[in-house]
């Protein structure tokens, strides 16, 4: 058990990578700090029937942001994370449908906290590639300005930058939401096992989700990829805080819904350094692949190999070394 | 006359042909009634091979790579309550589909549908000629595995 001391300090480094990042730049920070993950539970998360209680999905996500920068009050602790006078992204997942989506539950709790911040309702996105795959998951198309906007990338109006950009092995058209719409994105992905070579889906895979052709990246086990990817400079810039919705998961035959591997670790992964919560996913799909008596990613022949690439000298998105990531299971 | 009735039988052959065609490109999703229980809740989205990944992200590799020719999907609801998905992928040969259906099944229950099937709890995948069909449903509830069961009939029925 950490004590009181121990625990301010290392929220206070979670603040001041964040508040810092733009300026001095994580990789350089990495090497003074270690990464703070939170990993935040409620077991009484889901009703007898599974479904999730709306109420303590809020409570999850204040405990989570409490612990991730030190402040107990939830409007203190936003306004820690977000710039005011911005407008936020929430970058969510859909593809997986209804039961394996980013959870609308969740990404209202955000929306709700952002405004209780000061963030105005037309200041806020949430956005994913198509509109069907928010809508199969369960959300409702809204255009709205004056309002929290919910868009997909292909309705009229939006789409994709005309000039790639580019980065090592990728060359990509992003999405005019991300470059054109969004001062500061929060993304939203949920973990999951990507059976067909990448091993895990997480924080960086989400950001498949930003481009136009998403299947042109998905190459050899989607390495350097996902590194790639998310080295382009805007990518880097703007995708500032991650809130993994770790409520459902799939730890094999991912990433479609498979409801015969479907878990619920009734979790949130929070934190900035997406190596770092790339890597804590990683391990959490692990554990439960072998409590399921199913091999480990590695020996089943997919480990994530995009996670080291990212952490390379090339790449420096932030750390997948253990010794160097804090984490703070609440 | 001889020549009138060899156009005619020409024609009959060329109206029999023809219908039997239409009825294999016939829509295979059942409309809302036609399986006891089942609304049919959404249109029917189609997505050509080079289009999969729209709808199922990295997964439509292995479909691709079982030569997938398209893939048909529509959302239904059981008694208004439970949702379930149908996704019916027309391959190009059923060594395809057959391909699919054999991929990562080794903890299903086997069952009697199309040219073979599978069960879980909570989805029901299964093969007829170049079809393969899989539906899949969002809860689990003491109801979900015969209901499931219902509407994968409905489908195999009109495939």
């Amino acid at each position: 058990m950490k004590s009181r001391r121990d625990f301010l300090k290392t929220a206070a480094t979670g603040a001041v990578l964040l508040g810092a990042q733009g300026k001095l730049g994580l990789a350089e920070l990495l090497d003074q700090h270690k990464s703070k993950v939170v990993v935040a539970r409620d077991a009484a998360l889901r009703s007898a029937e599974g479904h999730l209680d709306e109420k303590r999905v809020a409570d999850l996500l204040d405990r989570a942001i409490a612990a991730y920068t030190g402040r107990d009050k939830p409007v203190e602790a936003w306004k820690r994370i977000v710039p005011v006078g911005k407008v936020i992204g929430l970058k969510i997942n859909g593809l997986g449908g209804k039961a394996i989506a980013t959870h609308l539950a969740l990404t209202l709790a955000v929306c709700e906290r952002l405004q209780q911040a000061g963030v105005k309702p037309g200041e806020i996105v949430v956005w994913e590639c198509r509109r069907s795959d928010l809508e199969r998951a369960g959300y409702t198309i809204s255009t709205d300005r004056s309002r929290i906007r919910c868009i997909g990338s292909d309705m009229d109006g939006y789409g994709f930058e005309e000039r790639p950009d580019a980065f090592g092995s990728v060359s990509v058209n992003l999405a005019r939401i991300l470059t054109r719409e969004c001062d500061f994105v929060i993304n939203l992905p949920v973990p999951k096992d990507h059976s067909l070579g990448a091993g895990v889906t997480f924080s960086m895979k989400n950001m498949y989700g930003v481009v136009e052709r998403p299947q042109d990246l998905h190459g050899g086990g989607c390495n350097p990829g996902v590194a790639d990817l998310n080295c382009i400079t805007t990518i880097r810039d703007k995708v500032r805080f991650t809130i993994g919705d770790a409520t459902a998961s799939i730890y094999e035959g991912g990433p479609q819904f498979h409801p015969e591997h479907l878990w619920y670790p009734n979790a949130l992964i929070v934190g900035e350094d997406r190596v770092a919560l790339d890597y804590t996913a990683w391990q959490l799909i692990d554990r439960k692949r072998a409590e399921m008596g199913l091999p480990t990613l590695e020996a089943a022949g997919r480990p994530p190999r995009y996670i080291a690439t990212a952490a390379d000298q090339a790449h420096r998105l932030g750390t997948n070394d253990p010794q160097r990531i804090h984490l703070m299971e609440v | 006359m001889k020549s009138l009735l060899v156009f005619a039988a020409i024609i009959f052959a060329v109206t029999v042909v023809g219908t039997g065609c239409k009825k294999k490109s016939l829509d295979p999703f059942p409309k809302s009634g036609a399986v006891a229980g089942w609304d049919k809740t959404s249109e029917t989205r189609v997505y050509a091979a080079k289009d999969l990944y729209q709808y199922i992200d990295g997964d439509a590799e292995q479909y691709i790579s079982a030569g997938v020719v398209s893939t048909s999907t529509s959302d239904y609801k059981y008694q208004g309550q439970l949702e379930a998905t149908v996704d019916v992928h027309t391959m190009g040969s059923a060594a395809g589909a057959r391909k699919i259906l054999e991929t990562g099944t080794k903890d299903a229950k086997p069952i009697q549908l199309g040219d073979a099937g599978v069960a879980y709890a909570q989805s029901i995948i299964f093969r007829k000629g170049t079809a393969l069909v899989r539906i899949v449903a969002y809860e689990s509830t003491p109801d979900t595995p015969q209901a499931l069961l219902a509407l994968a009939r409905g489908v195999e029925a009109k495939l």
